[in-house]
């Protein structure tokens, strides 16, 4: 399934096994460049488990998850490249690569995707500026040539350095944590924890940033500070967004596309007006059978 | 009073080697939890290839400025320990990364061995000696028939085991490769996730522990003038007991501890008997244990909730 121009992803026939347990079933899927997707479904629908095998923390049972930069036209490509057993090909502006295939830091380091996490991961211990350095650690080695030159203070990666400052500078000013650039990230707020979170994973330069559950735990307005965060990411940055999450304010007000997950198996694939009123995902949703949503609305009042 | 003030001096001096060789057991046990029992062997290695450097550069190559000689010999053992090491983590350590806890423990007990067979069989199982490198002191008190006296040889240990840790708090706090580092530390999936390359953080760390170690073996060769196969285990050992007692992980507190241990180890055989004066520093170890486990500077391991 060569896709259409503007695709950015394409989890193909995912599956994710644990022994016995089927986590993720034949997922099939596409993310299309510019938009924000969201993965949503009720708890224990492998909502997560889609996300590590995206972000290289578990190799998936089965499947192919393609990912493309630039020009799109790449995808023609693809089916070449998993024969030829390649993690990445690259044609003229276009490159594409099998996430799969990538372990953990080339996913982040090559193929530019990040994430955050539902339990927040930040580095504690070190400062709130730091953590947004560490971010930019492999275009602070390029900088200096895998060598001492970093450590030597050679003016080409004092430019560099100076770069990594101001960028994570600029991210800590739209998440509204200047202030507080040298405290310890452990810290901070939850709020802030989770703007730092995001702020952290845009300093790797992403083209695909997956966050999971980053409204959970906010209050109201940090919520809708949030939505207008992730709405800046996508207008203004161009970079487009993989979400998971539970608040339907957040998930239905900015997503452009949803996929509804329920026990490993995707059971709704469109633009939110149609999926809310999807007798399948209020199913789900409610627990109930299908055939019994039309009662089951009648006596809630939906 | 004199007594105390000589040992004072020797104390220091004994812990700053140990110090440096703490370093080495604290870093890597912060980045992959391991404790590396091969560390003290690889200080005796350092030891050997200073040794054996030092005597090419004087009776072959016929240097005879000694510091020109100390410098080079300082640079050469950094460079090959720090190889040596670099081979070892990717020989016994990194296959077993993700492996069960103890595998990467047992398998630094057996490298410890292997480098000790290994040096004696090579090199000879005798006390090997260097003529005399530094000589003079400075006599800081002189009575009763007891001169305080400060050797040449101690200062320049002291000069540059601070140099040295002002160098290394520098790339630790500074630079790039400390960050990465420093990240690895906490949480070395994460660090992964944003684009930190774990491996090569944690072979960068084996390559700097030997370097530090490197520079203490040098240091041990010119203040007692011999090494033999068998010199790494007991001052690792108490380098390790120097990283427990400062608080395994900290950086500052390895460097304290192995003073600490420097002067108990010194006092004790100044006033008690020097035959009991191992049995003391590893009594140290066992108290901090019972009583101080997360050390003098470590983080206890507090939940929130």
């Amino acid at each position: 399934m060569v896709a259409a121009s503007d695709i950015l992803l394409s989890v193909e026939h995912l599956t994710m096994r644990f022994g016995g347990l089927v986590a993720v079933d034949d997922l099939s899927f596409q993310a299309r460049q510019g938009d924000i997707t969201a993965l949503i479904g009720p708890n224990g629908a492998g909502k997560t488990t889609v996300f590590n095998c995206i972000t290289g923390f578990y190799k998936p049972s089965e499947g192919r998850l393609g990912l493309c930069h630039g020009d799109a036209s790449v995808w023609s490509e693809l089916e070449a490249l998993t024969d030829s057993g390649k993690r990445s090909v690259t044609r003229g502006d276009g490159a594409l690569y099998q996430l799969e295939r990538l372990p953990d830091f080339l996913v982040t380091q090559q193929a530019r995707v990040a994430r955050t996490f539902q339990n927040i991961r930040l580095f504690p211990g070190m400062t709130v500026l730091e953590n947004l350095l560490v971010a930019q650690h492999n275009r602070l080695m390029l900088a200096s040539g895998y060598t001492l030159i970093g450590i030597l203070g050679f003016p080409s990666y004092a430019a560099a350095e100076r770069a990594a400052i101001d960028k994570a500078r600029m991210w800590l000013d739209r998440v509204g944590l200047i202030e507080r650039a040298d405290d310890p990230a452990g810290d901070l707020p939850y709020g802030a924890q989770r703007r730092l979170e995001i702020a952290r994973a845009m300093c790797t330069e992403p083209v695909l940033l997956c966050l999971d559950e980053p409204a959970a735990g906010l209050n109201p307005r940090e919520s809708a500070e949030l939505n207008a965060l992730l709405l800046t990411i996508r207008n203004e940055y161009a970079i487009s967004i993989l979400l998971i999450e539970h608040d339907m304010s957040v998930v239905m007000e900015i997503s452009d596309h949803l996929i509804v997950l329920d026990y490993g198996v995707k059971i709704s694939d469109g633009p939110p007006e149609i999926v809310r009123n999807d007798p399948k995902v209020i199913a789900a949703y409610l627990g109930v059978a299908d055939e019994e949503v039309a009662q089951v609305e009648a006596e809630v009042g939906l | 009073m004199e007594i105390f003030l000589q040992q004072l001096i020797n104390g220091i001096t004994l812990g700053s080697i140990y110090g440096l060789i703490a370093i080495g057991y604290t870093m890597v046990f912060g980045i992959i939890g391991m404790v590396n029992f091969a560390h003290g062997d690889v200080f005796m290695v350092s030891a050997f290839i200073a040794l054996i450097a030092f005597l090419i550069l004087t009776t072959w190559l016929g240097i005879t400025s000694i510091s020109l000689a100390l410098l080079i010999v300082l640079v050469v053992a950094m460079l090959f320990t720090s190889m040596v090491n670099w081979v070892i983590e990717r020989l016994a350590y990194r296959p077993l990364r993700g492996s069960f806890r103890l595998a990467p423990l047992i398998s630094a007990i057996g490298m410890s061995i292997f480098l000790s067979n290994f040096v004696q069989v090579s090199q000879g199982p005798r006390n090997k000696s260097t003529p005399p490198m530094i000589q003079g002191e400075f006599v800081l008190l002189d009575s009763n028939n007891f001169a305080v006296t400060l050797s040449f040889k101690q200062l320049v240990i002291w000069g540059i085991t601070a140099l040295l840790l002002m160098a290394f708090w520098y790339l630790v706090a500074k630079t790039k490769l400390g960050r990465a580092q420093r990240a690895c530390e906490q949480d070395q999936k994460m660090a992964a996730l944003v684009g930190v390359d774990v491996d090569r953080t944690i072979s960068m760390t084996f390559v700097i522990a030997a370097a530090l170690s490197a520079v203490a073996g040098t240091m041990y060769l010119m203040y007692y003038g011999v090494v033999s196969f068998s010199d790494g285990f007991v001052p690792g050992v108490k380098a390790f007991t120097a990283a427990v007692l400062g608080g395994i992980g900290s950086l500052p507190g390895a460097v304290i501890g192995g003073i600490l241990i420097g002067l108990i180890e010194t006092m004790w055989s100044a006033y008690f008997s020097i035959d009991y004066k191992d049995v003391a520093a590893f009594s140290v170890l066992a108290i901090t244990l019972i009583f101080l486990p997360q050390g003098l500077f470590g983080r206890p391991d507090v939940e929130k909730v």
